[in-house]
């Protein structure tokens, strides 16, 4: 850009010349200058505002129309400002399977005070703390006398409690109807329903807010009026899951574990019978969330589907399924279990010697690592995190609880050869305990793909076909052996043909490298064998059965004597008849001949 | 003839004060600013009653508190309007210097009434929103250091006056009142862009904006359901917007009639976020229409004045100062029938609330002083055959 100078140098010798001051020059050309430059910004101003004037009045005419097509709509829905009490009955129950209430809504009442209206706060506030202990006279009295309006003093009460806050006789004292949810079974199937809260409220109403659990999960499900009540039905049996929590309760006392899981899952539709975690909860009286320490110890923690754990030799049938789905083995195929593999700095090795080989059957019936890991070399790693991933465990649960997307399960990014053969037998992929029950489902019913719900629908079905019938037969015999003559035999239940497999796995220590003496152990197990209707996944954390000589930890000791009493305790509610040999008529007659 | 030589009889030069301000005034603003608080008592007669019942009060204490607020807004209005343009600069300076410190000390002083954002300052019974008075001070500032910009050898006021502007968004969002912090911005922004904002960053900055946007809703899954949320025709009745759609659904062409209405009984921000829904419920279309039509001859008329002034700094400082008057107009009912996301913002004028009303008294008040005819030097043009 040329510019004019403001002192042009003809002009200013000139100047000079004639005896004038050549500053006055300057001071001429600046003002042109501004003032040009003035004329353009105020040019360049005038059409920038009648645009903004323009936006402005399309602005306000889009509000007119708007208003406008709102205001000559007919309302389609009924109005809820209009009906007398808004806040009642809204929020939808939650039965079980059969139709028990699980959750339901119960009327009760809020006290708050108006301290300006307050006859006598002194008498008020004793009264007060009598009938409620927590409460502290001195602070009460404190708000009562200060220059506050408005005191919340409880949420909820009792109509005990309220008509006795009523009897104190203080015009002061008010109370607000709400809706609180009540969990009539306490802890029973706590960790499915989460529980709520409030949300927005004001003293003659309270929203009630799903925070975890189902709850959470259908909270826009439960608050839409639109379902006029309908209950939410979960596929939980009620009987089921009071008996799993009872036995898994006692199993983990006799095993000294510090917390246990369990997941008893129907194979053919998927519908979770019953899930729990122990230690639990109250929903009705959350607990708080731990401000310090592991989040994983909190008995809010859903060991069964936030919990990953390494789930050790469980995962071995998943190996042996696959290669015979390949055709790499049969289940006579003999392997080679001696001696232990060494691979980059790394040995694998057995907890017994085993043999130099065994037969496929034998290496799941005697949980041989190393012969796992010869089979899964001849997999390979490609084509066993495919299977994996087709079966579902190396992606969240898709079940139907806020929880499960934080139950994402672990796997190496890089998945090594070395990687290969140590997920063969369970270690270096951590999944939920849901996670494995629903692998299992799916071998157990013949091999077509299981989504694991929490919601009763008979629509539930199964997926695609992950694995042929004749494999998944193959299997279900292998895992029958287990507990036959491999390292389950606890697990055996009269009449119920268990088969399952036994999983160990050291604990992780936070700071790397595994616990010595603490485990996670894990019974995986379908029933009946010859006909596979239910499969359940019983883990403990930390057990230790200290009857013995010495200590003992592997599931085969812990986790499948609770699994076989759960069996024990549930079949029957199940509906599933026992399977009695018939006993030989020699030397007895009958009656009726 | 003694007196006036000596000076003891003072010499009126020029007319008088108040028949100059009457011939200068924009007296259309002037009357629609006046019926807009018409109005709004007249809502306030509707809406404010069963709050008063809630808090034990007189049914008609929030009205006699407004229409005290009122009087004293609209003798701040008259008393600004009547200042010159550097008189309201020089306070509005002054004005800003406070209503900052006094922000910047509401971590330490303030109190937050127990909704969660500290932004009041408790003086004796009175409590103040400092960020109400900091705007107006805001834009007069940022349209001084922007017109001194604009002078030749001036300082770089378009960059001094975007860190300040940085700044009190800053600590705006931090209260957190993101409500002010983007009114403010906006502020800045409309007189950026009447100083002259390069049309190629305009068009990049709308290009930036889509793409982000577009980028967010397609990658976050938190931002897409607010957005789809907002899309959704469907509004959840029990919602403070559910109740406001009901509200206007109800009142149709001309209303349910007056004291009629339901929605204040229901919605606990009748009285002030959602007071247009009261209008719209006892009303009709119609009371909206007019609020609406008032609303938008107060900006576009104060625009249309603006474009014929001269002096640069009045008209960056009236355009600013119109625009978010309106714009906070605008974004109240814009959120009522669900335009624009949820967002608390007072209807200027209208909605109950002390700091609200005064300072938007000081707003008008300084843009009728911005706004009055004054000469323009169009003789001057003539003689130098400048100008076009």
């Amino acid at each position: 850009m040329i510019r004019t100078p403001l002192r042009p140098l003809a002009r200013i010798l000139n100047a000079r010349q004639a005896g004038e001051n050549p500053d006055a020059i300057e001071a001429e050309n600046k003002r042109i200058r501004h003032e040009a430059m003035r004329d353009t910004d105020r040019v360049r101003a005038e059409s920038r505002l009648y645009i903004l004037g323009g936006c402005f009045f399309f602005a306000f005419t889009a509000i007119i129309l708007k208003m406008g097509v709102i205001a000559t709509t007919l309302p389609e829905e009924p109005q809820v400002s209009r009906s007398g009490d808004p806040i009642l009955s809204m929020r939808s129950d939650i039965v079980d399977r059969e139709g028990r209430v699980l959750a339901t809504n119960f009327d009760t009442y809020a006290v708050y005070a108006h301290p300006r209206d307050m006859i006598d706060p002194e008498v008020a506030a004793s009264e007060l703390a009598r009938i409620f202990p927590e409460l502290d006279e001195e602070r009460l009295l404190k708000d009562f006398t200060g220059n506050r309006s408005f005191v919340w003093i409880r949420r909820q009460i009792s109509p005990e409690q309220m008509q006795e806050v009523f009897d104190i006789g203080e015009p002061g004292l008010l109370f607000g109807p709400r809706e609180m949810r009540l969990y009539p079974n306490g802890p029973v199937a706590s960790h499915i329903l989460g529980g709520s809260n409030f949300g927005r409220e004001s003293v003659d109403s309270a929203e009630i807010v799903g925070i975890a659990g189902v709850e959470r999960q259908f909270d826009d499900y439960l608050r839409d009026p639109a379902n006029g009540g309908a209950p939410l039905q979960l596929s939980i049996d009620l009987t089921i899951q009071a008996a799993t929590e009872r036995v898994l309760a006692g199993g983990m006392m006799l095993m000294n574990a510090k917390g246990a899981a369990a997941v008893l899952m129907d194979v053919h539709t998927g519908e979770i019978i019953s899930m729990a975690s122990l230690p639990d909860f109250d929903p009705n009286n959350r607990p708080t969330v731990l401000t310090q320490g592991d989040q994983s110890d909190s008995p809010l923690f859903n060991r069964a589907v936030q919990g990953v754990y390494e789930l050790g030799s469980t995962f071995k049938i998943l190996a042996v399924a696959q290669a015979l789905e390949l055709g790499l083995v049969n289940p006579d195929t003999m392997i080679q279990t001696q001696p232990a593999i060494r691979i980059g700095g790394f040995a694998i090795n057995d907890f017994h010697s085993y043999g130099r080989e065994n037969s496929v059957t034998d290496v799941i019936a005697k949980s041989s690592n190393i012969g796992t890991a010869h089979i899964a070399e001849m997999i390979g790693g490609e084509r066993q995190q495919e299977f994996l991933r087709s079966l579902g465990i190396l992606d969240v649960s898709p079940v139907e609880l806020s929880e499960a997307r934080a139950g994402r399960p672990q796997y190496p990014r890089d998945w090594t050869p070395i990687n290969t053969m140590t997920i063969s037998y369970g270690h270096g992929v951590a999944a939920s305990p849901l996670h494995l029950a629903s692998a299992y489902a799916t071998l157990a019913n013949g091999g077509r793909l299981v989504t694991p719900t929490l919601i009763h629908d008979a629509s539930n079905t199964v997926g695609e076909r992950v694995i042929s019938e004749t494999t998944a037969r193959q299997s279900v015999d292998m895992l029958r052996q287990v507990v036959t003559r491999g390292t389950a035999s606890f697990g055996e239940v009269a009449g119920y043909e268990v088969a399952g497999k036994t999983g160990t796995a050291d604990k992780v220590r936070p700071t790397g490298g595994y616990y010595d003496d603490k485990v996670i152990a894990t019974f995986a197990s379908v029933f009946p064998a010859s006909d596979p209707k239910y499969v359940l996944v019983v883990t403990l954390d930390e057990p230790n059965d200290t009857t013995g000589s010495e200590p003992r930890r592997t599931a085969g000791w812990t986790a499948v004597p609770v699994a076989a009493e759960m069996i024990r305790r549930v079949a029957p509610l199940l509906g599933l008849r026992p399977n009695i040999e018939t006993p030989l008529m020699t030397g007895v007659s009958l009656a009726s001949e | 003839m003694t007196e006036m030589v000596y000076g003891s009889i003072p010499v009126q030069t020029g007319d008088p004060i108040l028949p100059r301000w009457w011939r200068a005034i924009d007296k259309w603003t002037l009357s629609c600013v006046l019926a807009l608080f018409a109005i709004g008592l007249l809502l306030g007669l509707a809406a404010s009653p069963p709050l008063a019942e809630r808090n034990d009060k007189e049914p008609f204490y929030y009205v006699i508190k407004q229409a005290q607020f009122g009087g004293l807004a609209m003798i701040v209005m008259f008393v600004t309007s009547m200042m010159t343009p550097k008189v309201v600069r020089r306070l509005a300076t002054l004005g800003f210097i406070a209503a900052f410190v006094a922000v910047l000390a509401l971590p330490f002083i303030g109190t937050d009434f127990g909704k969660g954002a500290v932004r009041w300052l408790s003086l004796g019974g009175l409590s103040v929103q400092p960020s109400e008075f900091l705007k107006p001070g805001f834009i007069v500032v940022a349209a001084w250091l922007m017109s001194a910009s604009q002078d030749i050898g001036g300082p770089p006021g378009k960059l001094y006056s975007f860190i300040l502007t940085a700044a009190i968004v800053l600590i705006l969002a931090l209260q957190p009142d993101f409500g002010q912090a983007s009114l403010v911005l906006f502020g800045w922004c409309v007189i950026y862009f009447v100083a002259g904002a390069p049309m190629l960053l305009l068009v990049g900055v709308a290009g930036m904006t889509t793409l982000a946007g577009s980028f967010a809703y397609m990658n976050s899954e938190h931002f897409a359901r607010r957005i789809d949320g907002f899309l959704n025709p469907e509004v959840d009745p029990r919602t403070q917007l559910g109740y406001a759609t009901n509200a206007i659904r109800e009142g149709g062409l001309f209303g349910v009639g007056v004291g009629e209405g339901q929605v204040k009984m229901s919605l606990p921000d009748a009285h002030t976020d959602f007071i247009i829904a009261v209008a719209a419920e006892e009303y009709g279309l119609v009371l909206v229409l007019l609020v609406v039509a008032l609303y938008a001859a107060v900006v576009i008329r104060s625009l249309h004045r603006l474009s014929k002034e001269r002096d640069p700094f009045i008209r960056l400082a009236g355009t600013g100062l119109a625009c978010m008057f309106s714009v906070q107009a605008m974004i109240n009912m814009g959120v009522a029938v669900r335009l624009l996301p949820a967002k608390g913002m007072t209807l200027p004028f209208v909605s109950y609330g002390g700091s609200s009303v005064i300072a938007s008294g000081i707003v008008m008040g300084m843009l009728l002083a911005f706004t009055r005819s004054r000469p323009q030097g169009q003789i001057g043009d003539i003689f130098s055959r400048r100008g076009r």
